[in-house]
């Protein structure tokens, strides 16, 4: 087991992790990246999918764009995007590519999750006089809530992923410690990075999973 | 005196190259062999794999919350790190990321086989018992043919997948068009990057129909039934699609 040896060692030294090619670096620059990232992707999904919600159109657009979505290699459209003019413009290309791939599961969770909501509590909340926007924050929001989170959960750990790739076409982020082991034909360095970038995916997806069990009570069982 | 350089798509390097289509033909013939390669072994090695263990978690119960647990936790792991974490084992080979293509589709066929077993009606179940069919036969003529449309939905989702992420293989050299779209980065070679891109596309979409028809050829009875359980059977879709999650990168 020499690498994983080397691995260890490659772990433990120092060195590997101050500097500007450091792990606490590279780490910084993948957290930042993925937060943008999701705050930007959040700002243009939510209120379209809560405006379709509430209206109860464009649930073909809403399921099919997920569905179209997958079909499109990521590190293609990396690729695709940094040949263009953009490419020119640093991060750019990849925050367009990770804004693009966070967008569908935003969008599907939150609308299926408003049109869910039970249409007895929304008669009786029209019933009790409540107008659009009222409907919309005190009952369609409050009980969509578990379905939103559960996109946005689902948007970060893509996130996450997808920030690795943006290291492929000479992005920043925890990927690069990979390629830099791929360059620099170092198979521990390859592997230290792989288990870094591993350890900190399955990280945001246990943080999730833990606000989820703390929400409250009315959307325990109703999330997944 | 030197002759002017030529001027055509290839030397303009334009996005869209009729050139391209015609000088590297075998190319990219090469690469889409090897795209349908990858994809169609790591699929099917999922398949083997995902049967035996949901006809297990079925049978004894407790084992479904570590199989779902293990397959969850490893289809969160990103692409670019499950490939080098195989690196040790399997080197720079095509076994490396057909291991992880394969591992990344366990998770979508296991939970939707489990979803499609646990689905079949309890009448069906009873009857066939009342007919006299053994454990096996019931398993084989009943609940297997009735779990198809439910396995068929996480089948076309891995498929597709699989094809958008065997492109990241070209960190090791097999990406089939990923080889293609790496390399094509590399010298700026727009024309090769885009058909590449196009290919990957046309070759997901192709797979899905193909699975959409197979489900059909499989499922008879359900073409006979009516358009009252088509309706019924369109909620279901949306909150299955929830279910399974995001896509893989």
């Amino acid at each position: 087991m020499n690498t994983l040896s080397g691995v260890w060692t490659w772990l433990t030294t120092a060195a590997n992790w101050s500097g500007e090619n450091g792990v606490w670096h590279r780490l910084e620059q993948h957290l930042v990246l993925t937060f943008a990232c999701l705050v930007i992707s959040a700002l243009i999904a939510l209120p379209v999918a809560l405006t379709l919600g509430h209206l109860g159109r464009g649930g073909a657009l809403a399921v099919n764009l997920a569905n179209i979505g997958r079909a499109v290699p990521t590190f293609a459209v990396l690729v695709l995007l940094l040949l263009t003019p953009l490419g020119r413009h640093g991060q750019w290309p990849t925050i367009i590519a990770l804004v693009l791939f966070a967008i569908p599961p935003l969008l599907t969770n939150a609308y299926v999750g408003m049109r869910e909501v039970d249409r007895d509590v929304v008669r009786a909340a029209r019933g009790m006089g409540m107008t659009g926007t009222q409907l919309v924050w005190r009952v369609e929001v409050p009980l969509a809530f578990p379905l939103v989170l559960t996109g946005i959960r689902i948007a970060a750990v893509q996130l996450v992923a997808t920030a690795t790739l943006a290291a492929l076409v000479g992005g920043g982020g925890l990927g690069r410690i990979i390629t830099a082991g791929f360059n620099l034909a170092s198979t521990p360095q390859v592997v230290a990075g792989a288990v870094l970038v591993a350890v900190f995916a399955l990280l945001m997806e246990a943080g999730f999973e833990l606000a989820q069990r703390c929400a409250p009570d009315r959307s325990r069982g109703r999330s997944r | 005196m030197t002759a002017p350089p030529p001027d055509d798509c290839l030397a303009r390097n334009d996005w869209i190259c009729g050139d391209y289509l015609s000088t590297r033909r075998q190319i990219l013939l090469d690469a889409v062999v090897q795209h349908l390669q990858l994809t169609v072994i790591s699929v099917a090695l999922g398949l083997v794999i995902a049967v035996p263990l949901a006809l297990l978690a079925r049978r004894r119960r407790w084992t479904v919350g570590p199989v779902l647990g293990i397959t969850t936790v490893l289809y969160t792991i990103p692409s670019l790190a499950m490939f080098s974490l195989l690196l040790p084992v399997y080197g720079l080979s095509a076994t490396l990321v057909v291991v992880g293509l394969a591992l990344y589709s366990l998770t979508l066929l296991v939970r939707n086989l489990l979803a499609g077993l646990d689905g079949v009606p309890a009448e069906a179940k009873e009857a066939a018992r009342g007919m006299g069919y053994g454990p096996t036969r019931q398993l084989l003529a009943i609940e297997l043919p009735l779990a198809v449309p439910a396995a068929m939905a996480g089948l076309r989702i891995a498929t597709v997948s699989a094809v958008a992420l065997t492109t990241v293989g070209a960190i090791v050299g097999y990406g089939g068009l990923g080889n293609l779209i790496y390399a094509g980065m590399n010298s700026f070679f727009k024309a090769q990057v885009l058909t590449a891109s196009v290919l990957c596309v046309i070759i997901a979409v192709v797979f899905d129909l193909l699975l959409l028809g197979a489900e059909r050829l499989l499922t008879p009875w359900r073409r006979a039934g009516h358009r009252a359980r088509r309706r019924t059977r369109a909620g279901e879709g949306v909150k299955r699609l929830v279910t399974v999650g995001g896509r893989r990168t």
